[in-house]
């Protein structure tokens, strides 16, 4: 099974008789109108999504659009009034209050918006919490909040207070709190909103390079859409309590899908955004001889390839349109580009040389495809054309 | 027309009175039990402060202040207690400290559970809340009228009546205390999968201890207060000094008396608001503070040192 977390038509109403509410909205009613007829409001409205294992996957959202009720319903901070949330194919919903509780200590921990250490403790005390709570024998936790400790890059922090740490350091903990007690899946509420912008960075990079080797299942709620395009492998947008968009980064980009989703996508990087993968063009094969295979397209420049398929050399399009008349390969230059396929469009722009054909090769360094300079532009100043205001169009 | 007394046709003072009378004859077995244990306390605290003899007691005094707050308000009492004993009431200052230290000791008992209880349930708060305003508006002598017919006159009943008025604070700090500890770091132990009982133990009551220190600092004024009231019913101590002295229209021994209570009102006032204050440097320290200054008594050091040689060591990041 490689989906983790499996929510079904959630819905989230902040009142104890919800059923008025629920009926309204199934009518096809929105959160304004549940509000102005009842006064209650909704926080959630029919969210379905599905997390796959091992995902970062981003919920983004302005405030008050339900993104951290979601988190909050998965581990139940927030009763869900209505829908299922399926953890591994067993709806959490449902669970009793004994059950919650061995869910919330040995499979979702969180960390949150403003730290929530405690500020009476001392740091490794914090990181030893979830353990402490699970009833786990003192010298196994203290190893275990010590070894989590300098995962993190805190190992000497640990008999400090709290309030002696900074911003980012404090998040360390938190975050070393939570993974302290071994949960498949992290819910990060705002994480890292209440850092400075530096430290964000630094935090982000910092988790990245953690998630490499730790592989959890990450749900991240966030309301920056920056941070989400360079953490998520999904971003799923929330507005008024609704799902808008779900996808990968670079497809939501791409297609935003309404306004709402464009006034976000609108002011992105793409350099950083996009790969060289995922601009490149396909060449076709052109000759075949014993020196290699000629591949190329027209207009464009050629590559000789070897047999398994590296990059002898390059051919412009002059040599390349000789070449396809003669029959003849002619002598390829070393002039030209390579550039791996997950190299970021602004990596590549470093690397370009006037005039140089870009050659992009696999991780085995087997060519794939080829890549020209308008190809880049065009992807980095590309819009989605229906989600530009009429008049935006003449420049 | 109509006047005012002519509604006064209902006996409520005679109905009223038959009540008392009623609960006072039926009930007495629980009015027994109520002040068998307060009794003894009582006694038992008597005795010890009565026994210990005065330099020691001055220099214990001086030592332990040192310890909870600071040298200077050490030194203040110190000198304060030097002066009590020049005006020749120690003895009567030490019933007074007796009735109040045991007032303490049920105030905390009582008062601290039931603050909990309130904070944990809103209907509990609803019904409490509305008998403490009651209690706490009441002046302190209307206090005494029930306590005599309940309990008689004298030093015991005396404390009765302090406990009651003094108890009230503590039970609305604690409650506010818990109620006041960060919503996050609830929501934090609750994510965690604490259970009602961890909740209280390892987040509420640990964060909510400097609001109770607080209310506790409330509590040792309002049983001080009551302690010289109580006078009235024939409590003894510093309270009955004064009293004696306006019966007799005696102003020094008034005097005497009234220095006596300021003096001490005033270094219990300076001792418990330091426990109750978040200690040196900032922000630091917040959590239990009375844990914090039993460990340091036994393990020694100035309470300031080690958080200051922590705050130097840490580097800028």
């Amino acid at each position: 099974m490689t989906e983790r977390l499996h929510i079904q038509n959630l819905y989230k109403i902040f009142s104890n008789t919800p059923a008025a509410a629920l009926e309204i909205l199934a009518k096809g009613g929105d959160k304004n109108a549940v509000f102005e007829k009842l006064g209650l409001v909704v926080g959630l409205n029919n969210v379905s999504l599905t997390v796959p294992k091992g995902a970062m996957y981003m919920v983004m959202g302005l405030s008050g659009s339900g993104k951290s009720t979601l988190a909050r319903c998965i581990n139940r901070l927030n009763e869900p009034s209505a829908g299922k949330i399926l953890l591994d194919g067993r709806d959490i919903v449902q669970l009793g209050e004994e059950e919650l509780r061995e869910v919330r200590r040995t499979r979702i921990s969180m960390v949150f918006q403003h730290f929530a250490l405690l500020p009476n403790k001392r740091v490794i005390d914090n990181v030893e919490f979830g353990l402490k709570l699970r009833g786990v024998a003192p010298a196994e936790r203290r190893r275990r909040a010590e070894e989590v400790l300098s995962v993190v890059g805190l190992g000497r922090w640990g008999h400090h207070f709290p309030h002696e740490l900074s911003g980012g350091m404090r998040q360390r903990v938190g975050l070393a709190r939570a993974l302290a007690t071994d949960a498949d899946i992290l819910i990060m509420d705002e994480a890292f909103s209440a850092l400075d912008p530096l430290i964000r960075t630094e935090m982000q990079d910092e988790l990245l390079r953690l998630q490499r080797s730790l592989n959890k299942t990450i749900l991240f709620i966030t309301h920056d859409f920056q941070e989400a395009l360079k953490l998520g492998t999904r971003i799923a947008i929330m507005s008024e309590g609704e799902l808008v968009r779900e996808g990968t980064p670079q497809s939501i980009v791409l297609e935003p899908g309404s306004d709402y989703v464009a006034a976000f996508t609108q002011e992105i990087d793409r350099a950083r955004l996009f790969d060289a993968g995922s601009v490149m063009r396909a060449a076709e094969p052109i000759l075949q001889s014993e020196r290699g295979t000629l591949v190329g397209e027209a207009g464009g420049a050629g590559f000789v390839l070897d047999r398994d398929g590296k990059v002898l050399g390059a051919l412009d399009a002059e040599a390349l349109g000789r070449a396809r008349d003669s029959g003849e390969m002619g002598t390829p230059s070393a002039n030209y580009v390579s550039v791996a396929s997950s190299a970021k469009l602004l990596e590549v722009a470093c690397n370009y040389r006037d005039g140089r054909p870009i050659a992009v090769v696999d991780e085995q360094g087997k060519f794939v495809g080829s890549l020209g300079a308008d190809d880049i532009l065009a992807r980095i100043s590309s819009t989605t054309p229906k989600t530009i205001p009429a008049g935006g169009r003449h420049a | 027309m109509l006047k005012a007394d002519d509604l006064a046709i209902f006996p409520i003072d005679a109905w009223i009175q038959q009540c008392v009378s009623w609960v006072a004859l039926n009930l007495r077995p629980i009015f027994l039990a109520i002040k068998w244990p307060v009794e003894n306390l009582l006694w038992l605290n008597d005795q010890i402060l009565h026994s210990i003899p005065f330099p020691i007691f001055v220099i214990g005094f001086f030592l332990l202040a040192w310890r909870f707050a600071t040298l200077g308000i050490a030194l203040f009492s110190g000198v304060s207690l030097i002066v009590v004993a020049a005006l020749g009431v120690w003895n009567e200052a030490m019933t007074t400290l007796s009735l109040i230290s045991t007032a303490i000791v049920f105030c905390a008992v009582i008062g601290i559970p039931m603050g909990i209880w309130c904070a944990r349930s809103d209907r509990v708060w609803n019904i409490v809340r509305p008998i403490l305003d009651i209690m706490q508006t009441t002046p302190s002598f209307v206090y005494l009228v029930p306590v005599v017919m309940l309990f008689g006159v004298g030093t015991v009943p005396g404390e009765v009546a302090v406990v009651t008025a003094a108890a009230p604070p503590l039970i609305r700090f604690t409650n506010l205390g818990i109620r006041m500890v960060e919503h996050e770091i609830v929501e934090a132990g609750l994510a965690f999968g604490a259970d009602k009982r961890q909740l209280l133990f390892e987040i509420q009551l640990p964060l909510a201890v400097p609001t109770i220190l607080g209310g506790l600092n409330q509590t040792v004024l309002t049983a001080m207060v009551l302690s010289v009231v109580v006078a009235m019913i024939g409590a003894e101590g510093l309270g009955l000094v004064v009293l004696q002295g306006l019966g007799r229209l005696d102003v020094g021994r008034a005097a005497v008396g009234g220095i006596a209570i300021v003096l001490i009102a005033m270094v219990l006032d300076r001792i418990t608001q330091k426990l109750a204050a978040p200690r040196t440097s900032g922000k630091a320290e917040t959590g239990v503070p009375l844990l914090g200054a039993f460990a340091r008594l036994f393990k020694g050091g100035r309470p300031d040192e080690a958080t200051h040689a922590v705050t130097r060591a840490k580097p800028a990041l």
